[in-house]
């Protein structure tokens, strides 16, 4: 056998070798590509009636051969035609069987028995092989069958959920208790499980139904609630629409609680998002009072910066986030170095003019990126390793993106705490911002210390920019989306307090999330604002206000 | 007792409703039968667990002349806040008079009612002129109507060449309070507390910054209010509070800690330990 | 007495009082007096960019009014100048009538494109022009009282209250943006057909309009000189500069700041009021932050704490806002981006401060 199946391979080499698609070659491969019992039943589907057609099908799956459930499969689209045969001498020739790979006009087409291309549907005369329901049904049956049956347990898995996704069908209660018996993945097993259930459901006796319906109960999958509703409204048994509804009823609870984390969720990735673009806010704003409208400006440089690098190393985009972050930090700290040197120093302890003159500079860089890159906004791709998403269950998935920002802000705070708390320049920091004339006589650079503090918030922006490019557009009005809400953070957790702005951030984003079902995205956002509005009210200094002598003054 | 507390804390509830009550009338109301005009009692103050102040108990009489002395972090400056209202004590009472609880008053109905501050920095409108700081500070009608259509009356304006007069800065009527001198300053800060009429007179740090004649005319100043008003002074310039004092009080950690002439202060072995330490 | 105080020691007031007054006789004359094919002859739409300029002025007036004087600076000022506005507005879309594109008589366009089936509640009395004048300065009246009261009893202040604005109208300005608010959404309110029954696109109406900017804006001028010279100015001067001494010497800030905010606003609305019917629109985007923080930057420039300054400055700074939009549109925000950086870092008195400084120096 396998010395036959190596020559075979040689033999098909010629052929092989002009495929490019692999899974072609492997169909060539197939040892069972000349069972005369296959091909006898594909050169069946091509005419006949209905009847003999199923017979056919059923003789392919039963064949054993490998291109019987791809085949299948397509038939039960549409994608089978016949056409002419080739040799249009030989008048018993049977019609080709042609496969198309899509519905599209330009599909390839190609002859199932020896795989050969066939032109495309626009080119070729052909006719599209008719179904009628009594096939579809057998057909469905018959793959569902050929792939529980098959090797690989992911394929299993896959067509497990397939069925589940194809609602109730009663008429494969017997396959799947045959099926579950002999599987041994213990995840096929509970897909399987589940769908025998949803085929049981239809039994005529009310025990198996019920037993059914509390197997269903544990699942959250939209074609079980819609089952089991339709169940409670229309079973013929009051029990089974008791049970039904108990099962709906937990379930419901239970979608309710994903509901609830995935709200919750999307709220820390919004504050996530919040802590990022404020936290630089919080040192320039909190530990040194500046007033810096520019932020925001800072963050879309940021995120410009990211767009920059990829441009420059376009084949290795995985890494290019990783290197953005760096060079993000690097030039948003230089612009902003410059802005604290050139503008905000011969402003200090004048917090109005500061944020008058930091508006001006935010308008300068706006219109310099529109000037520079263009009005447009720019698209930062995303490497593979952050798209997608995490599917924990049916109603709960997760995207890796934003919990990838989730942990990076963290990780942002964490390291500026750090930087803050452990470090020399820290200390500094935090010595110019209690008692600037003290720490001068101390012998701190008071201006060096500022340049550098000022600089450190801005480069925390340019981070912020590099996981906004993640998330959102890349334009120059980037940065203003996120200026007021910044703002509001800072304002909310208690200026000059990192935790409070960590709290604020995360508070935020989650109360705004809360509110989105119910009142609608914008509204939330007025919301937000308007409880801030009185919030602010309530408590002037934040959530966690500095205290003492010294705030008082 | 209870009852009474409770009555006191239903009083301090509408404190947000203070502007629907009519206003108390300072001047009929304000009871002094009994000898103090301001009534200092258990009051304490703290902030993020510093005590600032700790069951303070203090009383002004009416018309003396009273000095206050003590090491820094004393609480001299937070009694002052408590008094015109700008901190609220955590426990106490403070009463003008026998009868006007201060603690539910606002800070201009304090000073509208007759009870008037210098801060230690001093502070004046700096960008008005020195008449019309003396303007402002002058008791009338402080409401904002009254103060959009107000005209002043021959008398007011005398009464302020008088203040003028007496703060030595009629030559300086129309300059710019911001370009006067540091001494300047808190003599016309005097001048403007001199204007609101007060009974009581809080003078935190009067001389700091000024010169040996300055300092003595500003003690003479002192003196000669006194007796038409109370006047409570904070002061750490000791010569100063010698030349002046009657009686004085010696705060430390928020207490009173000695009270009497300054002979007998001095001679005090707790108020000795306090300044001099152990 | 009161006439040495408003008007003569005040010669910088007096100069932009009587140009005012030369323009509201000039202007209408060479519109409507001298033909068309003449050089003097200002043409319509001239006329109605000067009329937007007082409007701009007199909303400046009453920016340096709270911020000049009170020294609060608002980046939410804009918020009452559109709602001044969408007031005006309103009462401009009723009296469209029939003649919308749908023809309906009780409802403007968009409602009727949205399916309502009648009038929201806070559209009545819209269609009668005192109810809508007194609006004009009811509503942004009452905002200011409410965000005012709130703001000054718990002593918000400095730069938390700027914050506070911007946000006030960041949030309008959402509001309005959605459909459901019933204000037009997006496009706002605009196609107006006539006031008062006068055609609203007619030259005579256009001059009406600009004639009663200038008295508005000139009344404004005296109006706010006399509070600024009055002892309540005097009062609301002290508490800018030493708060706490205003407190102790027995006035309550709060007061006097809400009356100063609440009068300012109601300015606003005034040029709000007056500035739609010049333009033809208004949308959400006169609650742009961006918009209300550029209003600032006139007062800023022409020099903030002089009431004529204001004026000076929203026109000086308008006037090179349409002379970059059309003739060199990028060039337009690199500008009053720099206006912003260099008038905060070397002009903090603006211009009339710069005039001043020169004039000082020149008599010495």
């Amino acid at each position: 056998m396998p010395a036959l199946l190596f020559l075979l391979a040689l033999a098909s080499m010629p052929l092989g070798a002009q495929e490019t698609d692999a899974g072609s070659m492997q169909d060539t491969l197939a040892v069972e590509a000349v069972a005369p019992d296959f091909t006898a039943s594909i050169a069946r589907l091509g005419g006949g009636n209905f009847s003999e057609r199923r017979e056919a099908a059923i003789a392919i799956a039963d064949s054993g051969d490998e291109r019987s459930l791809n085949v299948l499969t397509a038939l039960l689209e549409g994608r089978l035609y016949t056409a002419s045969a080739i040799d249009a001498e030989a008048e018993d020739a049977p019609p080709r069987v042609l496969l198309a790979e899509s519905d599209a006009d330009d599909a390839p087409l190609r002859d199932i028995l020896n795989n050969e291309s066939a032109g495309t549907l626009a080119e070729v005369e052909t006719r599209r092989i008719p179904l009628n329901n009594a096939l579809r049904g057998t057909l469905r049956n018959l793959i569902a069958r050929l792939s529980l049956a098959d090797a690989n347990p992911a394929v299993r898995l896959d067509a497990a959920k397939r069925l589940l996704a194809a609602g109730t069908a009663p008429e494969l209660a017997p396959l799947l208790r045959e099926r579950l018996d002999a599987e041994t993945d213990d995840r096929v097993r509970d897909a399987l499980a589940l769908v025998l259930a949803l085929a049981e459901t239809n039994d005529d006796t009310v025990e198996v139904r019920i037993a059914a319906v509390e197997v269903l109960s544990g699942a959250l999958d939209p074609e079980v609630r819609a089952r089991l509703a339709e169940l409670m409204a229309n079973d013929a048994e009051p029990a089974v629409q008791r049970a039904a509804r108990a099962a709906l009823d937990s379930i419901q609870t239970r979608i309710e609680f994903y509901r609830f984390a995935e709200n919750l969720f999307f709220g820390l990735s919004l504050g996530s998002v919040l802590l990022l673009a404020a936290i630089g806010l919080a040192i320039t704003f909190g530990v040194m009072g500046v007033i810096n409208m520019a932020h925001g400006e800072l963050i879309m440089i940021g995120a410009y910066t990211t767009w920059v690098v990829q441009q420059w190393m376009p084949n290795h985009i995985e890494w290019s986030v990783l290197v953005a972050i760096p060079a993000a930090f690097l030039v948003a700290g230089l612009v902003g170095v410059a802005i604290e040197r050139g503008v905000i120093r011969f402003l200090y302890g004048r917090p109005l003019e500061t944020l008058l003159a930091t508006f001006g500079i935010s308008l300068i860089l706006q219109q310099a990126v529109r000037s520079i890159f263009s009005p447009l906004n720019r698209a930062v791709s995303t490497p593979s390793w952050m798209s997608g998403s995490l599917e924990i269950n049916p109603v709960l998935s997760i995207t890796w993106n934003r919990l990838y920002v989730l942990i990076f802000a963290l990780i942002v705070f964490a390291a500026l705490l750090a930087v803050l708390k452990k470090t020399s320049l820290g200390l500094k920091v935090r010595a110019v911002s209690q008692n600037r004339a003290m720490a001068r006589a101390c012998g701190v650079r008071a201006d060096w210390v500022d340049a550098m503090t000022f600089g450190l918030g801005a480069g925390i922006a340019g981070v912020a920019g590099v996981a906004l490019s993640q998330l959102t557009n890349v334009g120059p009005n980037l940065g203003q989306a996120y200026i007021i809400d910044s703002f509001m953070v800072v304002v909310f957790g208690g200026v000059g307090n990192l935790w409070g702005t960590l709290v604020g951030a995360m508070g935020l984003g989650v109360v705004n999330k809360f509110l989105e079902p119910w009142s609608g995205a914008v509204l939330a956002k007025i919301l937000v604002l308007v409880l801030l509005i009185l919030f602010i009210q309530k408590r002037p200094r934040g959530l966690f206000p500095q205290k003492g002598r010294a705030a008082e003054g | 007792m209870s009852l009474l507390q409770q009555t006191r804390e239903t009083m301090r509830r509408d404190r947000v409703f203070d502007f629907m009550l009519p206003r108390p009338d300072f001047a009929q109301s304000l009871d002094t039968r009994h000898g103090p005009i301001l009534y200092v009692e258990g009051v304490s103050v703290s902030f993020d667990g510093f005590r600032a102040l700790n069951d303070l108990t203090l009383y002004i009489d009416d018309g003396e002349l009273r000095c206050i002395i003590g090491p820094n972090g004393a609480g001299k400056t937070t009694m002052m806040d408590v008094i015109t209202g700008k901190t609220r004590p955590d426990a106490g009472s403070v009463f003008f008079g026998q009868s006007i609880d201060l603690l539910r008053l606002s800070e201009h109905e304090i000073a509208q009612g007759g009870i008037g501050r210098k801060f230690q920095k001093p502070t004046v409108f700096e960008a008005l002129s020195v008449f019309e700081n003396l303007e402002l500070a002058m008791a009338s009608d402080k409401r904002v109507w009254a103060t959009l259509f107000h005209r002043l009356s021959g008398e007011q304006r005398d009464r302020i060449d008088e203040v003028l007069a007496l703060i030595r800065l009629s030559d300086l009527r129309d300059q710019r309070a911001g370009a006067l001198s540091h001494g300047q300053k808190q003599w016309l800060e005097i001048g403007m507390l001199l204007m609101q009429n007060p009974r009581v007179l809080l003078v935190d740090e009067p001389v700091a910054g000024m010169t040996g004649e300055e300092t003595e005319r500003t003690a003479e100043l002192l003196i000669s209010l006194a007796g038409r008003h109370s006047v409570v002074v904070v002061e750490h310039d000791m010569a100063f509070v010698r030349s002046i004092a009657r009686k004085v009080t010696v705060l430390h950690q928020g207490s009173v800690l000695a009270e009497g002439s300054m002979d007998q202060i001095q001679n005090d072995p707790r108020v000795i330990e306090v300044y001099l330490g152990e | 007495m009161l006439t040495r105080r408003l008007f003569l020691s005040d010669r910088g007031g007096m100069v932009t009082l009587a140009l005012l007054l030369a323009l509201g006789i000039v202007v209408p004359l060479l519109n409507l007096v001298v033909p068309a094919d003449s050089p003097l002859h200002v043409s319509t739409y001239t006329v109605t960019l000067i009329g937007k300029f007082l409007c701009y002025a007199l909303l400046a007036l009453s920016i340096d009014l709270i911020w000049g004087f009170g020294g609060i600076l608002t980046l939410g000022h804009g918020a009452f100048f559109a709602l001044g506005g969408y007031c005006m507005g309103m009462y401009l879309m009723r009296q469209i009538g029939a003649r919308g594109v749908y023809g309906n008589a009780e409802l403007p366009d968009f409602m009727v494109f949205l399916n309502w089936t009648e009038l929201p509640w806070y559209w009545f009395g819209f269609d009668m022009f005192w109810f809508a004048m007194l609006m004009v300065v009811l509503v942004p009246g009452t905002l200011a009282l409410v965000f005012g009261w709130f703001a000054f009893r718990s002593r918000v202040t400095g730069v938390y209250l700027s914050i506070m604005t911007q946000a006030l109208v960041f949030a309008l300005m959402l509001a309005f943006f959605r459909n459901e608010m019933g204000f037009g959404g997006n496009n706002g309110l605009t196609d107006f057909k006539d006031i008062l029954g006068f055609d609203i696109q007619a030259d005579g109406t256009r001059i009406a309009l600009f004639l009663a900017s200038v008295i508005a804006l000139m009344l404004a001028y005296v109006a706010s000189r006399f509070i600024v010279t009055s002892r309540m100015g005097r009062v609301v001067t002290a508490i800018r500069d030493a708060e706490g001494r205003a407190r102790f010497s027995g006035y309550r800030v709060e007061a006097y700041m809400l009356w100063l905010f609440v009068f300012s606003a109601m300015m606003a609305g005034v040029a709000g009021a007056l500035f739609v019917p010049q333009v033809g629109i208004i949308n959400p985007g006169e609650f742009s932050p961006l918009n209300s923080i550029e209003q600032v930057v006139w007062v800023a420039v022409g020099g903030r704490g002089t009431l004529f300054g204001s004026i000076v400055g929203a026109f000086s700074v308008n006037y090179a806002k349409t002379w970059f939009t059309s003739s060199w549109p990028e060039a337009w925000l690199f500008a009053l981006g720099a206006l912003f950086v260099l008038v905060t870092l070397f002009l903090p008195r603006g211009i009339v401060g710069l005039l001043r400084r020169r004039r000082a120096g020149g008599d010495a």
